[in-house]
């Protein structure tokens, strides 16, 4: 008895698992299954493919460069001028309806919001409201941190290089210029809005950035943005919340306004425009472009053409490949498949 | 409390520094200072017996750790790296963050070694609490910690000792204590330990020692007692902390070392580490990575710099300093290239060594575990002691086996003898053998295909006979049932009933019996002589059965790495015993094999018949008290020898150091005086023992040896009768043993010569003196040895069988297919290792075997142009062009010397790379080690030296792989190895299936981290191309660390431990693919899995890229789909490397998991880690449907090529792998045929061979006669062999 009990010190479990025996399952890719499933993939590429390609190009997009390099531009005036204030008005026609809802965009490019030093440069625990962070901004905002000892509220390199060109719609009906009313809320993100930026919880605001300075190339201090709208002011609002959020890529647009109002609600009709441009913003000593653009948009967002090529490409190559398995399978039947 | 000065305490440290330090240790009894203070114990200085394994304390663990863990320079390299990111005009990350990955595995590692370091601990406690008996005013039970130099301590039998021990008293008469060194040295014999007479109790002389020291075989001290005299003791009268006491009711040591001053535990180096080939090859791909890196960071600084450059102004986007200064671009290109670096840092794959690490102690854990290579004889299971060499099992080109032990059971059976000229080939037990061997097999014997065995005999009427059949069948199927269960206990007897018992020749005993009655009392006859020759030319203890030792298998060497626990096994085990529940088996068995012996030492000689075949019917018989022996012997040649001279009634009764106890078959005991015992070493190749005839009074030396160590110091005919045919005696004799050679029987030769008085006298002064030498010892001992062994008079010959281990053939073919070149590397003579050749198929019959066995250099030069010709010839020659060459190189020792001298070097291995096999005989030891060493080093192959005894231990740790055989000789091996297996047979699996696992699923680990820390990071990097190579990170900093770490850190190690590309039974059936397994990890496969991370990174990159361009996304926004995309990119192609999908539900938890703590951490956390903030943003990503159109399309694109690469069907019989995989999906059933069909396909050679299974054994009437007629005449000329053996094939179907 005591034997039995030490034999089997040793002896190793003979069970799956240490005998490495465990059920084992390889998808077994023989040319019947291989080849249709090619072909079913490759025709659902072909279907996605298509259903992207047809909404991308029922999507309407206008663009307008304003930069005004070019002294045919009528913003050339403005282009190499820094800070003062300079207007200038494009003027563009629709041919035909320009379905709404109509998303108004600036865009800009070899901007490089991405780059490290500067997607970096700020303070969220500020941009929450918090007090603490108005006297005290975070050190990542160095060097729109203080200025002359005073703390800068918004604080770091994005707040300060927010873009600050404005612009006004006009569309021309028998000379006389009608304004397209644009609507300026919902422009950012939700989450933005009500979660991530907060103004302090003292009114009035003025009185939250008492002892503070605002960024040094803001021609006015943050509690003030929207002359208009009051509420429309300090963190929250929109067009800095646009901004804050620093794009991906150097070539990029922000959502500006959207027309859903008025006699525009069903989108632009067609006729002649007149774009009127606050050109504040220097674009000059990055080589850059600025440009706006209107657009429409689907499910699948703006204009993008190369998601339904690229589904439409994978997809004949799929059929194609599995075409050419079949004509391979059927030629030389693989002797070890029976 | 008394208070001492700090000075005082530091003089005191010196002067124990001092005490410790000197060559010489004064010990005195720590019994008069019983009850004083520490500080005025004489002994205070030396170490107590408490042993501590750990290497860390509780308090200094971290720091200890973390010095050892900073050994590594990965670790270096990684904290360097977090450090750098500390530097503000450098930093990628915020510094904490960066801090993270290398802590992570930093406390992983130190959380592992922890776990060691506490098992090392229970260890150590259980060993240090293990009880002795110590003496104060009285013997007391206390705990091994207790012991302390000076003390006196009490061992029982069967007890283990607790501490160096100076061997004062015995319970035993002749004051010998028996110990068993097994668990230390290997050597499982009983030694015998010289008392120097002392009483413990009034004990008051000194003892000086030498300083502790690891050597086991050498040991100086002498006792001064009070009166000045010195009395020297040597290692002879130590005993060692591990051993066993054996046979001795007690005995009572004083303690010189004690701890960590012992032998054992100075011996005890803990585990090897090795670095295997694999990983050497992975430091170069991570060499690779570094370039790779830098060539990265250059890019991106150099990218940086002309951005900055062609900027024609200053940008809103650009940072300025305080001052509003901007770098300029050079030193901002500068500072750029340390940036990428930390950036970019995955590169060199962090994880990956830590990973290796856990994936292998997975790897060895499965190993361990495999119930196959379990075997129940000797309890015993694979052993890993190397931990980091498991892939090298996969890697074997070249393997070096030992033969005796190794592909021979050296379990050894008397066969034959020749005496005084003729043979007496003992019919009767090669019957018995047969049927023993037939009872191994489980096959029923039938009788009637042998010849009968009483025929030859004299007078023994035909119902008689029939009587003793039935009853020789019952009894073998009594004692096959005792068998079985003897095989189910773990206390194995040390020899077998097939090696005790033999059955006499008749015409033998005849002969004896005339010889006896002859010579009368003066027995002056060769034939008594070469009987007392058989029993007392050896150094063969006695012990009582009653007193039978249990063989301990467990390996007590108290190693670091927790093994200890074996002791406490041991001791409990021991405990049982001592009260009395000897294992009945073995007492049945011992006195079932004494029991034929009684008879024939209790019946005269015309009994003699009664001594046939047929064993006594009753198993179980009350015998007299003085035939419980039991012989334990160093080797089991000299109990082989032993039990055949017992069968002849020539009983070795005892031994002591002084004297030897022969019973003769006449029931006379004669105590021979033993001398001097010249011990066996391998220059000599034989041993001899002095004694003095108690009858004749003359001085007797009887020598035993290898024939040509031997047969050269022939000398004077023997004195007696046959004085006239001395030179036939030679010239029979040499027949007879190059036909037992033949046979593959290990043969001994056996001398004898009286030395005159005057001679013994002045050689035993010599002898003494050599002794007694310091210097030289050795040397000075031999020289004397050699000095007497001269003008030996021939007096016969044994052959010895050492049977093949089970199914070595089978082994040994299905290696060779593997591609597996296999060297036997054998002490034996050519004929005897030849013979053993074509037994295990290492030789085949249509083999061309070349023989090369010379004795000049010039000739071994021509001989090894002109094979080599010849085998050109041979390859070139058209009707071999399709098959392997089946080339065979037979070598001797001397011959290889030559062959392994620098100038000859190349040609030789030249030869030998293109022989099948190759077989070298009459090496030494240091020669095996030389030769794996050339052929590791010259042809740059993986080598595997397998062996059992301590001989092999050279060649073993000159291999790449050494396994050890735990067998007949003891632990040597098996300590100096890095696996151990209990039979050669092991090796298939260890080495086709494990091995192959191993390598392969390491080998994928590997390439895998590889692939994919560069496929992610290249995200990273092309990224830089649109943010002004600025080092942005698009994917937040906690995710990214949170992938490598989390999300896609388990597969692979799951993929790395338990993956099966093949299943074991195709892996069995079809060996071919372990070459095929073995081109896994190239350097190919490493750029190619580098070009793919690439093209997949690509893809992951820039589809993303072209399908966001121009929108308004945002950089977080960016980044998580494309780090999404490559999670599934890196995890499905994981499940295409993957050949078994057991682990799935590890890949859907990775998937899970990151969709888990990506939404929790981004749903959550606002502020929490500024300024990175990834706020909601896989939540609004994932309500968007463009997100999964782009994860399907991107997914599909990156892994397209690899898919289609996978799976290409694979030709008709080309791609082994391919074809193997579609094997492991048919039934067990069709997957046998099949295999069987291949097998057939592949090679008829195969099919025919397996007919001739059973070895081939050239009778003695037909010698083959392409061998040399023996070495000893190859002094004649040189001369070599080339022929082809074809025709031997058919001669063993004639016969």
């Amino acid at each position: 008895m005591v034997k039995e009990v030490k034999e089997l010190v040793n002896r190793p479990d003979n069970t799956a698992y240490t005998q490495q025996r465990l059920p084992a399952w390889q998808p077994m890719l023989s040319a019947g299954i291989v080849i249709p499933g090619f072909v079913s993939i490759g025709l659902v590429f072909i279907g996605i493919g298509v259903a992207l390609f047809v909404t991308s190009q029922s999507i309407q997009v206008l663009e307008i460069d304003y930069t005004g390099v070019e002294q045919s531009s009528p913003c050339f005036k403005c282009s190499d001028q820094t800070g003062k204030k300079c207007d200038c008005v494009m003027n563009f026609d629709i041919d035909s309806l320009f379905k709404g809802p109509v998303f108004f965009y600036y865009g800009l490019s070899n901007y490089f919001q991405n780059q490290r030093k500067y997607s970096v440069s700020i303070d969220y625990n500020q941009l929450t409201g918090d007090l603490d962070y108005f006297t005290n901004p975070d050190d990542a905002c160095f060097p729109f941190q203080n200025d002359r000892n005073k703390p800068i509220v918004p604080c770091g390199a994005i707040a300060n290089s927010m873009f600050n060109d404005t612009f006004q719609l006009f569309q021309l009906v028998n000379g006389q210029k009608k304004e397209v009313p644009l609507d300026g809320k919902g422009i950012a993100w939700w989450t933005d809005y009500n979660t991530k930026y907060r103004n302090p919880s003292v009114t009035p605001l003025r009185n939250a950035f008492n002892g503070t300075v605002k960024p040094p190339s803001w021609p006015q201090a943050a509690y003030e943005l929207d002359t208009k709208d009051t509420s429309n002011n300090g963190f929250i609002n929109q067009d800095f919340l646009v901004w804050m959020r620093t794009a991906a890529l150097p070539d990029f647009r922000k959502l500006y306004r959207r027309i859903t109002e008025g006699d525009y609600a069903s989108g632009l009709p067609a006729g002649n425009y007149s774009l009127q441009i606050a050109y504040n913003y220097p674009v000059l000593s990055f080589d850059g472009r600025k440009k706006v653009v209107f657009s429409n948009v689907s499910w699948m967002g703006g204009k993008n053409e190369f998601l339904g090529i690229a589904y439409l490409v994978i997809g004949s190559l799929c059929v194609l490949m599995s075409i050419v398995m079949l004509i391979v399978y059927a030629k030389f039947k693989f002797p070890e498949e029976d | 409390m008394t208070w001492t000065s700090p000075l005082e305490l530091v003089r005191d440290a010196l002067r124990g520094q001092r005490a410790r330090d000197k060559d010489l240790r004064s010990l005195v009894s720590n019994l008069p200072y019983e009850g004083l203070e520490k500080g005025k114990q004489p002994n205070r200085y030396f170490p107590g017996n408490a042993i501590k394994t750990t290497k860390y304390s509780l308090l200094l663990f971290i720091p200890v750790n973390l010095f050892e863990q900073f050994h590594r320079l990965a670790n270096i390299y990684f904290v360097g790296l977090a450090i750098l990111n500390f530097i503000p005009v450098v930093n990628a990350f915020q510094p904490e963050v960066a801090l993270i990955p290398i802590c992570v595995i930093m406390s992983l590692t130190a959380l592992k070694d922890a776990w060691e370091d506490f098992r090392r601990y229970q260890s150590d406690r259980k060993l240090n609490n293990m009880p002795c008996f110590i003496y104060k005013k009285q013997y007391m039970g206390r705990h091994w910690k207790d012991v302390q130099v000076g003390d006196f301590v009490k061992v029982f039998c069967n007890e283990i000792i607790p501490a160096d021990l100076l061997l004062l008293h015995t319970s035993d008469t002749n004051s010998v204590c028996l110990v068993e060194m097994s668990n230390l040295d290997g050597e499982t014999n009983l030694k015998q330990r010289r008392d120097p007479e002392f009483e413990p109790e009034s004990f008051n002389s000194i003892v000086v020692c030498e300083k502790p020291n690891n050597n086991l075989n050498h040991f100086k001290c002498f006792v001064e007692k009070p009166d000045k005299e010195k009395v020297g003791a040597g290692i002879e009268s130590l005993l060692l902390r591990g051993c066993t006491v054996r046979n001795t009711d007690h005995a009572v040591g004083f303690v010189v070392f004690a701890g960590h001053e012992t032998k054992s535990m100075l011996n005890n180096n803990g585990p090897r580490y090795k670095r295997s080939k694999l990983e050497r090859k992975l430091n170069i791909d991570v060499i690779f990575c570094v370039i790779l890196l830098f060539a990265m960071c250059l890019v991106g600084a150099v990218g940086h710099y002309s951005w900055l450059q062609a900027l024609p102004g200053v940008p809103p986007y650009l940072v300025p300093d305080s001052s509003g200064h901007l770098d300029s671009p050079s030193l901002s290109g500068f500072y750029m290239f340390f940036t990428m670096i930390i950036l970019l840092q995955v590169l060199i794959p962090i994880s990956l060594y830590l990973s290796i690490e856990l994936v292998k102690i997975g790897q060895i854990f499965f190993i361990n575990n495999d119930v196959d290579m379990y075997d129940p004889d000797t309890n015993s299971r694979v052993q890993c002691k190397s931990l980091n060499i498991t892939e090298d099992l996969g890697q074997i080109e070249y393997i070096f086996s030992d033969k005796t032990g190794t592909l021979t059971e050296n379990k050894m059976v008397y066969r034959r003898c020749s005496v005084m000229g003729t043979e007496y080939p003992h019919k009767d037990n090669a019957i018995r053998l047969a049927v023993l061997e037939g009872e191994e097999t489980e096959e029923d014997v039938i009788f009637d295909q042998k010849p009968q065995p009483t025929k030859t005999t004299r007078s023994l009427d035909g119902s008689l006979e029939g009587n003793n059949f039935v009853d020789t069948r019952q009894h073998h199927r009594g004692r096959r049932r005792r068998k079985l269960s003897r095989s189910a206990s773990t206390d194995v007897a040390f020899s077998s009933e097939l090696e005790t018992e033999v059955v006499p020749d008749r015409m033998l005993l005849q002969q004896l019996s005339r010889a006896q009655s002859s010579s009368g009392s003066g027995m002056i006859d060769p034939y008594l002589d070469f009987f007392l020759a058989l029993t007392i030319c050896n150094t063969v203890v006695v012990s009582m059965a009653t007193a039978q030792r249990q063989r301990v298998i467990s390996h007590w060497l108290p190693s670091p790495s927790g093994s200890k626990i074996c002791s406490i096994c041991t001791s409990c085990y021991r405990k049982r015993n001592r009260n009395g529940t000897i294992a009945e088996d073995s007492v049945i068995e011992e006195d079932h094999i004494k029991t034929p012996v009684k008879g024939m030492g209790s019946e005269d000689m015309d009994g003699l018949q009664t001594c046939s075949l047929h064993a006594p019917s009753l198993p179980v018989k009350p015998a007299a008290a003085s035939d419980n022996l039991s012989y334990e012997a160093e080797s089991p040649d000299e109990a082989a020898l032993v039990h055949a001279a017992k069968a002849y009634g020539f009983i070795l009764l005892a031994r002591t150091p002084d004297s030897v106890t022969v019973r003769l078959p006449s029931g006379k005991e004669l105590v021979f005086e033993l001398l001097a015992t010249l011990t066996f070493d391998s220059t000599r190749k034989r041993m001899s023992v002095l004694v003095r005839h108690p009858i004749t009074k003359e001085y007797v030396l009887y020598t035993k040896g290898a024939d040509y160590a031997i047969m050269e110091l022939l000398g004077t005919p023997y004195a007696g009768m046959c004085s006239g045919n001395q030179k036939n005696i030679a010239a029979d004799t040499q027949h007879h043993l190059d036909c037992y050679a033949k046979e593959g029987l290990r043969t001994l030769c056996f001398t004898k010569k009286v030395v005159s008085e005057k001679l013994y006298e002045s050689w035993s002064v010599n002898r003494q003196r050599a002794l007694a030498a310091i210097e030289n010892r050795e040397e000075l001992v031999m020289d004397s040895a050699v000095e007497l062994e001269t003008n030996l008079s021939l007096l016969g010959a044994t052959g010895i069988e050492d049977r093949l281990q089970e199914s070595v053939p089978d082994t040994i073919v299905a290696l060779r297919e593997a591609g597996i070149q296999v060297w036997v590397l054998t002490g034996d003579k050519t004929e005897t290792a030849v013979n053993i050749g074509y037994a295990c198929r290492l030789l085949e019959e249509e083999d061309l075997v070349i023989n090369m066995n010379l004795v000049f250099q010039l000739l071994c030069t021509s001989l090894l142009d002109c094979t080599l010709e010849e085998v050109r010839r041979y390859s070139a020659d058209p009707r071999n062009v399709d098959t392997t060459p089946d080339i065979s190189l037979v070598i001797d020792g001397r011959t290889l010397t030559m062959a392994l001298e620098s100038d000859l070097r190349d040609r030789f291995l030249e030869l030998a790379k293109c022989c099948r096999s190759v077989l070298c005989c009459r090496v030494t030891p240091l020669q095996k080690s030389r030769v794996v060493k050339v052929v590791r080093e010259k042809l740059k192959v993986m080598t595997l030296a397998v062996g059992d005894g301590a001989n092999d231990v050279n060649m073993i740790q000159a291999a790449d792989v050494g396994v050890g055989i735990s067998g007949q000789e003891g632990m040597q091996a098996v300590m100096a190895s890095d696996f151990s297996i209990s039979h050669f047979k092991h090796l298939r699996k260890l080495l086709l299936v494990h091995g192959h696992w191993c390598y392969t699923r390491l080998a994928n680990m590997i390439i895998y981290f590889f692939y994919k820390n560069v496929a992610y990071v290249n995200l990273l990097f092309w990224y830089q191309f649109f943010c002004g190579f600025s080092g942005t990170a698009m994917i937040d900093y906690w995710l990214m660390i949170f992938f490598n770490l989390f999300f896609t850190s388990l597969p692979p190690i799951m993929f790395g431990i338990m993956d099966k590309d093949v299943s074991a039974e195709v892996l069995l059936g079809v060996p071919e693919l372990y070459r095929t397994g073995q081109g896994e990890y190239k350097f190919s496969t490493f750029w190619v899995s580098m070009l793919d991370a690439f093209y997949q990174s690509l893809v992951c990159f820039f589809i993303p890229y072209l399908a966001y361009k121009d929108s308004d996304i945002d950089v977080f926004t960016f980044g998580t789909p494309l780090n999404t995309i490559s999670l599934f990119t890196i995890l499905l192609h994981l499940s295409i490397e993957i050949k078994t999908w057991v682990h799935w539900v590890v890949m859907l938890g990775s998937v899970a998991m990151y969709f888990i703590v990506t939404l929790a951490y981004s749903g959550i956390c606002i502020t929490c880690n500024p300024p990175s903030n990834p706020y909601w943003i896989l939540q609004s990503q994932m309500a968007d449907p463009m997100f999964y159109l782009l994860c399907i399309i991107t997914t599909v694109v990156a892994l397209l090529p690899r898919y289609r690469h996978c799976y290409s069907p694979c030709g008709a019989w080309g791609n082994f792998m391919c074809l193997s995989r579609q094997l492991d999906r048919m039934d067990p059933c069709a997957r046998e045929q099949w295999i069987k069909e291949w097998r057939s396909f592949r090679g008829s050679r195969g099919v025919k061979c397996s007919r001739f299974s059973t070895p081939s054994s050239p009778n003695l009437e037909s010698p083959v006669d392409i061998y040399p007629q023996s070495p000893t005449v190859s002094d004649m000329g040189d001369e070599f062999t080339l022929n082809v053996l074809t025709d031997s094939c058919e001669r063993t179907l004639h016969t």
